[in-house]
């Protein structure tokens, strides 16, 4: 290994080093706060190893990692969004967990799992990367030990995730088995001089989309999602529809550029029918709902939609909408799972639309976190997912997919029904003498973070050209 | 820059008002007014000072906003926007005017919606780029929403969401004609832009060019509204406190004309040509249908909802007649609509502040409590039905006339839309000021506060009847497309 290819997986190396130590940390002194504010400085720390990394980009690490801009930018991209939910996690567990420490080890072996899928180019380091992610997270959905639904969760989680590990790797060895290759623009290559796409690579494409379609809870393979999030303890809920959503994007994105997938029609149908059935399905059975989480779960399931509308849609402006989109949705995901978590007592976790009736009279400042959150899952103007929907819609009438675009300006005013009517309960004048049940928490820090992200997602719709110049020269890059 | 300190000011003094709001009402108040005055003094100085010159384009700010993409900061200003503006301000401070006294909940909150809605509006008929546009038409909505969800009436969450949705969905619709239009605009001129003046001459092919003016359209129609898309309207209207069944009659409705105007007709001469007679027709539609359903109402708001479809329905004639007299009907139409409708929505909440109903048949009689009141109900009502010295006179007469050589058939059946329009302002005025009074206690009659607001909008009406030549001037040369 090479001085260069040292610097260049700095930041994967640091968190490695980290969990180590952090594990160490935990075996010899047991203290909430030592390792908290360990996990913190390892996140920095792994945030600053981005910098050195920079100047040698692109830089492939054969035959498993290749560094580029790309890869760069989701992994910095991963990072804050961990550290953020790491900060978000430090009253949640105080209040909730006797052996909270391990938490943060877990936290950040999974934060490892989804930087190794963004940077990796071959299947080995895909399924490694997809088995460290998939493996932490079995333990931290149920890391709440105590509570009913945390333990359903997780088992739900771990035999989905391992049946549809199987399906990934079955599809990966038919794949192998037809072009002989395992790395990504090899497979693209041997394709290509094929010049067809035979049935059983077509067959392992599928089953292949079943292991990826499983980890960004799109429709078919989006069952476990609500149930995860709601029994999920909040930050882990908030990691899952981020980090390791945005991960598994990143990845197939990469997978789809090398082999070119918008040479095969079939392929396209595929994630194409996928994208509609999400968008309709995550929207339609949101409406319904009285829980937030599973709120946020469904809403999770449609954005993906609407993300793979902006992957389909084969024009360069399409990945670039799909970055931008990442981001604004990293934010506004993170940031709504964040005033959940500040309106959590010890006691309950604030779940219920009930529990938010008449917020903006007694929190007002909460209030207008989540609804500026709400607005930009919406796509509202002044807000970063406005931008985001914008950028979508823009790479689809580039790339003349009418359908596509119609089912999603459907699919928004579906969506917008049930984020406004969140946002009503919240500005609806309680009716006198009504007392709430959950009492929050409001942790200092929390504030602060939904402070943070707001203003970021308020800049971001305000003034999006320095964030869509960074991407659009990354994306130059990848293609 | 005088066009950006107009939504600056504004912008600003929403969130002034919102703070003041804490501590105390008046000063709130008194912020929220200022600004809308003041900028009614910026837009009047504007005027006077520009009669005289010849030129469309009076004012134009530009500064790139998202150069990546072509969008800019664009604001300018013509007559139409002129005018509209104007009417904005001046409406806005009325609106802040008659909530002085009843509204008394969450007042800071409430300012904040009122301006940062007509901060929406304002942005609407200044901006010159298309994504400025929708931005603005879509920062319109979530004020107006709060506005009708928080201190509307009782069925004010079903009638914000109607509203929200339907508009949202128009608007999604414009979204992609936008998208479609700058793609069309740069796979022919290689210029990706968003900015209006150099999206007008777009070559394309027909095809083409009906679908982008459908989604247009389409947007716009359901703001107006038109018939099939208008149930939002009776909804929102009612359920709405005053100061928003003031903004939403005199000014987002004319969001939709304005489109019409100033997109849908420059941007596709061709298309909307030959979808003119369906335009026409759905406009009949809604003079005779909303007419109809106006006379049938028993809630007060409710009627005075529909006389706004059948009023509307008249702006939609004329706007797809293709013809200057016509154009300057719609102009005045959208004018004098604003300030008759504002007017009977203000006489409208003014009255349930005092009886708290707005069922027609628990009224009757009220001339002899409240004779002021009723004989400038009186005014405002005649001014609906088209009376000769009112403002609407002026404009439906000219909207008629224009409208004869385009079609006569529409024209007829436009013209019965007066008779109806006679039919049930009538029916509003016996109903509620005339016939037998079965209150017995005294109520009292209109106020200081209220005699402003009302003298100011009869002033208004009678000086757009009686001396129409300098709102005719001003749009004068605004560039119509003309058959």
């Amino acid at each position: 290994m090479s001085f260069v290819d040292f610097l260049s997986l700095g930041p994967l190396i640091t968190l490695c080093a980290a969990s180590v130590i952090a594990m160490l940390l935990v075996a010899i002194w047991r203290n909430h706060r030592i390792v908290y504010s360990f996990a913190i400085i390892a996140f920095l720390m792994s945030m600053t190893a981005v910098i050195p990394a920079i100047i040698y980009i692109p830089h492939p690490v054969p035959p498993l990692l290749v560094i580029d801009e790309f890869s760069l930018f989701n992994t910095g991209l991963i990072l804050t969004a961990g550290l953020i939910i790491l900060l978000l996690s430090f009253n949640y567990f105080e209040e909730r967990e006797e052996r909270k420490e391990e938490y943060y080890i877990l936290l950040i072996l999974a934060t490892i799992g989804a930087l190794v899928l963004v940077v990796s180019r071959h299947f080995m380091s895909l399924f490694l990367g997809l088995e460290i992610l998939s493996i932490s997270l079995y333990g931290l959905i149920a890391y709440l030990r105590a509570r009913e639904r945390s333990d359903e969760a997780g088992i739900k989680y771990l035999m989905l995730a391992a049946l549809s590990s199987a399906f990934l790797l079955f599809g990966m060895a038919l794949v192998y088995a037809f072009t002989g290759h395992m790395d990504f623009p090899g497979i693209g290559a041997a394709l290509r001089q094929a010049g067809y796409l035979p049935v059983s690579v077509m067959a392992g494409f599928g089953m292949m989309l079943i292991g990826v379609g499983f980890k960004l809870g799109v429709v078919p393979f989006h069952m476990w999602a609500p149930d995860v999030y709601e029994g999920a303890p909040l930050p882990v809920a908030a990691f899952i529809a981020t980090v390791s959503k945005g991960a598994m994007l990143v990845l197939l994105i990469r997978f789809y550029q090398d082999i070119q997938g918008n040479d095969y029609p079939m392929l396209w149908w595929m994630v194409a029918i996928i994208a509609v059935a999400s968008m309709f399905a995550g929207n339609w059975l949101a409406l319904t709902q009285q829980n937030i989480k599973r709120i946020l779960a469904y809403s999770s399931i449609a954005h993906m939609g609407y993300i793979l509308v902006a992957f389909l849609s084969g024009v360069q402006t399409g990945l670039e909408a799909l970055a931008f989109y990442l981001v604004a949705y990293f934010i506004t995901s993170i940031g709504a799972f964040g005033v959940v978590i500040v309106m959590s007592s010890s006691l309950q976790d604030a779940e219920t639309i009930a529990d938010y009736k008449g917020l903006f009279w007694r929190y007002p400042w909460v209030a207008m976190v989540f609804t500026v959150m709400l607005l930009s899952l919406a796509g509202i103007p002044l807000t970063a997912g406005f931008i985001g929907k914008f950028y979508v819609v823009m790479a689809g009438v580039n790339g003349h997919q009418w359908f596509l675009l119609f089912m999603l300006a459907i699919n928004s005013v579906i969506g917008l029904y049930y984020y406004i009517r969140l946002v009503a309960t919240m500005f609806a004048v309680p009716a006198p003498g009504q007392q709430t049940t959950v009492v929050p928490a409001l942790p200092i820090a929390g504030n602060i973070t939904l402070g943070i992200l707001t203003v970021l997602l308020i800049g971001l719709g305000v003034y999006p050209t320095a964030m869509m110049q960074l991407i659009q020269q990354m994306m130059r890059i990848l293609s | 820059m005088i066009l950006l300190v107009l939504l600056i000011v504004l912008f600003a003094a929403a969130l002034l008002s919102w703070v003041a709001g804490a501590k105390s009402h008046a000063a709130c108040r008194w912020i929220a007014l200022c600004s809308l005055l003041f900028n009614l003094g910026i837009v009047i100085r504007i005027w006077l000072a520009h009669t005289a010159i010849s030129g469309r384009w009076w004012y134009q700010y530009k500064v790139d906003w998202v150069p990546h993409f072509g969008i800019s900061l664009h604001l300018a200003m013509d007559g139409l926007s002129l005018l509209m503006l104007a009417l904005t301000f001046f409406l806005g401070a009325l609106a802040v005017l008659i909530s002085w006294k009843e509204l008394q909940t969450r007042v800071g909150f409430f300012h904040f919606n009122l301006l940062f809605v007509l901060c929406g509006i304002t942005g609407v008929f200044l901006t010159m780029d298309l994504f400025l546009f929708y931005f603005f038409w879509e920062m319109m909505l979530i004020p107006m929403y709060f506005l009708i969800g928080i201190w509307g009436h009782e069925h004010r969450e079903y009638a914000a969401n109607k509203f929200f949705l339907f508009t949202q969905a128009g608007g999604l619709l414009m979204l992609l004609a936008i998208l479609g239009l700058y793609f069309v605009h740069a796979a022919n001129t290689n210029v990706y832009t968003f900015n209006y003046f150099e999206l007008l001459n777009t070559p394309m092919e027909a095809t083409t060019a009906r679908w982008l003016m459908l989604g247009f359209l389409v947007a716009f129609l359901v703001k107006l509204p038109a018939v099939p898309f208008h149930t939002w309207l009776p909804d929102a209207h009612t359920e709405a406190p005053t100061a928003g069944s003031v903004v939403l009659a005199g000014l987002l409705l004319k969001t939709g004309a304005y489109g019409i105007l100033r997109f849908v007709l420059p941007l596709f001469p061709a298309a909307a040509a030959e979808i003119a007679p369906l335009a026409m027709l759905l406009g009949v539609a809604g003079i005779l249908y909303g007419g109809m359903l106006a006379f049938a109402q028993t809630d007060l708001k409710r009627l005075i909802a529909y006389t706004s479809v059948s009023h509307m329905g008249f702006v939609l004639v004329g706007a797809f007649a293709f013809n200057e007299i016509a154009y300057q009907g719609v102009v005045m139409q959208m004018i004098t609509h604003g300030i008759s409708t504002g007017a009977l929505f203000i006489i409208a909440g003014a009255l349930y502040e005092r009886i708290h109903t707005r069922n027609l048949w628990q009224m009757g009689g009220l001339w002899l409590r409240m004779p002021l009141m009723g004989s400038a109900a009186l005014i405002f009502v005649m001014a609906s039905l088209g009376l000769p010295g009112l403002g609407n006179f002026i404009a439906e007469f000219l909207i008629l006339l224009g409208s004869w050589p385009a079609s006569h058939l529409f024209t007829i059946l436009a013209t019965i839309g007066l008779v109806i329009a006679t039919a049930y302002s009538l029916r509003l005025m016996q109903k509620v000021f005339l016939g037998p009074c079965d209150r017995q206690y005294a109520m009292r009659d209109l106020n200081g506060r209220e005699l402003v607001i009302i003298i100011s909008l009869i002033i208004a009406i009678c000086w757009l009847g009686f001396h129409p030549q300098p709102v005719l001037n001003t749009t004068q040369n605004t560039a119509y497309v003309i058959r």
